[in-house]
């Protein structure tokens, strides 16, 4: 099922992340084998797969984190450490120091590293682009509060806000549902299918149930990448994407409540 | 007693320069102490400071023997400090897993080096004690002038790259992904954490540094919801406690240094014992609170 956009006639344009033939190993077996994988402008696509599989490896090879092993990445065409700038990143959230002295706002402006100036406070032109994301994901009036305060689904959106900050094209997101309850999730959802209007969205979810009606594309990894327009997402292809895991992911929401 | 000490502050240049000294290390020390503490390399701290023992003794020998009149302790304390700091931190970057490995290297080795430059330095051996545990009370004008002009540098800097401290304190990748210089600020942020321990180090010794440069911003963390406040707590309360600690000490002639910290780790303990029950009461009516 998909959404139509006016940029769905987009996919004869060149590619905004282009991988091809790319290996990647940390000291050790490689993690992800001949990856070629092209994103489109205005496309969402979602990089399911298991624990390990090389899905947060694939996105930091996006951001230019960390560089292939063998093969080559380009973002917009060019190197991603040149493209940083058009990129925004919300990473997990767990990584966090749960007593960071920071509010909202503070977290939300840090998106403005790479585009504000190098000396001094922040301009005033940083703080009303950070106020419009924090506004355009529903935080604007926790803009004061702690950020260790907040509750998990807060706190992803703050991350997305901080993303949006730096006024991006391109949208990669670790993991931006784990550990929300289903009701949280669902709100979420609304706001990725708002941002996605505007955005091309890279996502990543180990939690297959997570492919929702709006996203274009789902990439599948397990050190190697298979794409498949969602029309194509069958029980067959679940399963042999998580082998005997299938069961476990199916129950994943039940398993996280249980769990609380 | 405080009477005492308020007349003496009066009358001696010499407490006025202690008292002074005191309030200046304590500006520095509430800044970069707070970034120290959010991006947890207290130990690196640690480790700095105790080197700088190396470095004193060496500037105190050349001074000495071989008649290098213009070469001060602090100096060497300096020049040391800021060694060490580049040492650790390149090897720490380069070679994450040796990091713990060359700060004890660096802490030992200084402070051997540092105990064999002072005995072989004719009569100065006891100034091996007011470099341990700090000697305040000694400080002259031209040691004060090197103090404000180091406290006015790190200060400065701290703020003037304030945004850039925090974003790196706070998500270190997320800062590189967006082009910050990250291995830059990591670098930077030790070199001002080395020139904080020189000053601090004129206040309450080496052995006693981190103390300082932690306890006080431990306090204000129990309070600060952002990280300036924190800065401006920590080096408000540091400033108390150093001038707290010399008004009790004089008196009954205490150290001074080690009247500092214990007068901190009250401080901290108190704080940390009642922080709890009061926080916990207010947190009830939410919650999301503190979930994590």
């Amino acid at each position: 099922m998909m959404v139509g956009t006016p940029r769905e006639n987009a996919v004869n344009d060149p590619p905004v992340i282009e991988l091809n033939d790319v290996w990647f190993s940390y000291d050790g077996p490689p993690v992800l084998e001949a990856v070629n994988l092209h994103i489109h402008e205005g496309d969402f696509a979602c990089m399911v797969g298991p624990n390990g599989g090389g899905k947060t490896t694939l996105l930091k090879l996006m951001l230019g984190l960390l560089l292939p092993t063998h093969g080559s990445v380009r973002v917009f065409g060019a190197a991603p450490h040149h493209a940083r700038r058009r990129i925004g990143y919300a990473p997990q959230q767990s990584q966090f120091d749960p007593r960071f002295p920071a509010s909202v706002m503070d977290i939300a402006l840090t998106g403005r590293m790479g585009r504000t100036r190098l000396f001094g406070p922040y301009a005033r032109s940083d703080k009303r682009a950070a106020a419009r994301a924090l506004e355009e994901v529903g935080c604007y009036d926790l803009r004061k509060q702690a950020f260790p305060s907040l509750s998990g689904g807060q706190r992803q959106r703050v991350l997305i806000a901080r993303a949006l900050a730096s006024e991006p094209e391109l949208l990669l997101l670790d993991e931006p549902t784990a550990n929300l309850d289903i009701k949280v999730e669902g709100e979420f959802q609304e706001l990725l299918r708002e941002l996605s209007k505007r955005l091309t969205i890279v996502l990543v979810s180990h939690d297959v149930g997570f492919v929702a009606p709006f996203v274009k594309t789902v990439v599948c990894v397990r050190h190697r990448v298979s794409v498949h327009p969602t029309s194509q997402l069958t029980g067959e292809l679940v399963s042999e994407l998580y082998g005997q895991e299938v069961r476990m992911i199916q129950h994943s929401h039940d398993c996280l409540e249980g769990r609380k | 007693m405080i009477g005492e000490f308020l007349q003496a502050l009066h009358r001696y240049p010499f407490m006025q320069y202690a008292v002074a000294t005191g309030v200046l290390a304590s500006v520095a020390c509430g800044v970069v102490g707070s970034y120290i503490v959010v991006r947890r390399i207290t130990y690196v701290a640690g480790g700095i400071s105790h080197c700088v023992l190396g470095g004193m003794g060496a500037a105190m020998y050349l001074n000495k023997v071989h008649g290098w009149h213009w070469l001060h302790p602090l100096h060497g304390a300096t020049a040391m400090a800021l060694a060490a700091a580049l040492l650790i931190g390149l090897v720490g970057l380069r070679y994450k897993q040796r990091e713990d490995t060359v700060i004890s290297a660096v802490w030992a080795i200084g402070m051997a080096a540092g105990v064999l430059f002072i005995t072989k330095t004719p009569g100065y051996a006891s100034d091996l004690m007011s470099y341990l545990f700090g000697n305040i009370l000694m400080v002259t004008p031209a040691d004060l002038r090197l103090i404000g002009l180091l406290d006015a540098a790190v200060v400065a800097s701290a703020l003037v790259f304030y945004k850039q401290f925090l974003a790196v304190c706070f998500d270190e990748e997320y800062a590189r992904a967006r082009g910050l210089r990250v291995e830059f600020y990591y670098l930077f942020l030790l070199c001002l954490t080395a020139l904080t321990v020189v000053l601090l180090v004129t206040v309450v010794g080496i052995i006693m540094v981190i103390a300082l440069l932690t306890l006080p911003v431990a306090v204000a963390g129990h309070f600060a919801q952002r990280l300036w406040h924190m800065m401006v707590l920590s080096a408000v309360l540091s400033a108390v406690l150093t001038t707290a600690g010399l008004a009790i000490s004089y008196g009954p002639d205490l150290p001074a240094g080690a009247t500092i910290i214990v007068l901190a780790g009250a401080a901290y303990l108190a704080t940390t014992l009642l922080h709890r029950p009061l926080s916990a009461l207010a947190r009830k009516g939410t919650p999301h609170a503190q979930s994590l």
